[in-house]
């Protein structure tokens, strides 16, 4: 379901959840150049440990874990298949390591931090931004409406295959495709109108 | 209560031949404490309450809230007239409730404590306290028309415009957000067709073709509003 598309802000505690939101934003930046850089077998193998590790100081439920690594198994193993049948099984495990890595990093990310507080660092990092004219608070309110859009939009994709369902319509990508876009423009539509009313626009 | 006039406003979308006049001559000074809007689809509710905090423009004449026109102060005007919409899915901001809640806040000046405090007391007032940190998207239906209200509401304005805010909730959460808005020291005007919803209503506006065709107690209103569906 919708609901477990993307990981939500698990509230507690831990170390990792006390790390101001800027440390984490910034540690998942230089882990990504990191992992540009080192993808050796003996290196990823590292960089699992790491996060592992990571999640096991944030005590988050190991279900949250084991979630984002079905999902990810989707495009990870045609993409190990492929690696493999194309390059070398280092290769393999360099390329999709080093994404599954990542992808479970910035999950842990988003996870142990909440939303508001990742949107005040972006409108602080963005500051610079102003003397080009630029909003910065525009610019967080433009990441805070991302990560919701996610959520609706897979909600509505539900909707509309259940719509198709209850009509006795086979899946056609099209049949899919039009009313999602549709019903995701009149939201558009409909949360601007919102947005304008709650001063956003003032 | 506030003041809000609506002077001689007329309003049309389009133009040439997809013109159409959704407005026509519209003359009234709200100031009482209950107001009801009714009348048939496309008969100009939606545009008109969108007029009320400047969200709509007005083609002809001019609307004032306390004497702020709704075009030059908009907004100031926006500050003082919360708006709730029908679908709450597209009015929440944030991923979970405690922060949409105080997305409204951003932007007003207040200290981080200042608002952690009012979103947590709009987060006890509104029956929300035990989902502070849910994920917006899954509330039902109810929970999330609430969450839409506390947003508006935790920034304190002194008019709640509402368009149609029970038309996708079931009976029970129709009531609840019936007995939520009777609580409020807001002015209301309340755009609906559930006509219940309007016992106890000051006042209530019947719209047909974009005019105000009749304008009264509810009963009487209620009344005209079912002859007029019946001619
Ligand atoms: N943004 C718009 N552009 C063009 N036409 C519109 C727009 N908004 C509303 N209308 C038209 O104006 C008329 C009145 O709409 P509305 O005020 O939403 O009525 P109500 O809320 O009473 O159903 C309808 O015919 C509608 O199609
Ligand atoms: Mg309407």
């Amino acid at each position: 379901m919708a609901g477990q598309a993307v990981p939500l802000f698990h509230p507690g505690t831990s170390l990792v959840h006390r790390l101001g939101a800027g440390t984490k934003l910034l540690s998942l930046l230089v882990a990504g150049v990191a992992l540009t850089v080192w993808r050796a077998p003996w290196q990823i193998a590292v960089a699992f440990v790491v996060v592992l590790a990571a999640y096991a100081v944030a005590r988050l439920p190991v279900r949250l874990l084991l979630r984002q690594v079905v999902r990810l198994a989707w495009i990870a193993v045609p993409l190990f298949a492929i690696q493999l049948l194309l390059a070398s099984w280092q290769a393999a495990v360099g390329v999709v390591g080093s994404f599954v890595a990542l992808v479970l990093l910035a999950g842990l990310v988003t996870l142990t931090t909440r939303t508001t507080a990742m949107v005040d660092v972006v409108v602080r990092v963005a500051g610079w931004l102003r003397r080009f004219g630029v909003d910065p608070e525009r610019v967080g309110l433009m990441l805070a409406l991302g990560i919701r859009s996610v959520h609706v939009v897979l909600g509505l994709a539900e909707e509309v295959r259940d719509a198709q369902y209850a009509r006795g319509l086979r899946a056609s990508p099209r049949a899919f495709a039009v009313p999602l876009i549709v019903r995701s423009l009149r939201h558009a539509d409909r949360l601007g109108e919102a947005l304008a009313a709650r001063g956003i626009d003032d | 209560m506030p003041e809000i006039r609506v002077d001689a406003v007329s309003h049309a979308f389009g133009d040439g031949a997809t013109r159409r006049q959704v407005l026509r001559d519209v003359d009234l000074t709200l100031v009482e404490d209950r107001i009801g809007v009714v009348g048939g689809n496309g008969s100009g509710k939606s545009t008109f309450v969108r007029l009320l905090n400047g969200l709509i423009h007005p083609d002809e004449g001019r609307v004032t809230v306390d004497g702020l026109d709704t075009v030059r102060d908009g907004r100031e005007v926006r500050r003082r007239v919360g708006f709730c919409f029908t679908d709450p899915d597209a009015q929440i901001v944030m991923p979970t409730v405690a922060e949409d809640i105080a997305f409204g806040l951003r932007r007003r000046g207040l200290s981080t404590a200042e608002r952690e405090e009012r979103t947590r007391a709009a987060l006890t007032a509104y029956g929300l306290e035990n989902h502070a940190d849910h994920p917006a998207h899954l509330l039902s239906g109810g929970q999330k028309q609430l969450l839409a209200l506390a947003s508006v509401l935790v920034t304190d304005p002194d008019v709640l415009v509402l368009d149609e805010p029970t038309t996708l909730l079931d009976l029970r959460n129709a009531a609840m957000v019936r007995r939520l808005v009777d609580g409020l020291r807001q002015q209301v005007i309340l755009v609906t067709h559930h006509l219940d919803l309007l016992d106890g209503f000051d006042r209530v506006l019947v719209f047909d073709d974009g005019r105000v065709v009749h304008d009264g107690a509810p009963a009487e209103a209620v009344a005209a509003y079912r002859d007029l569906a019946m001619r």
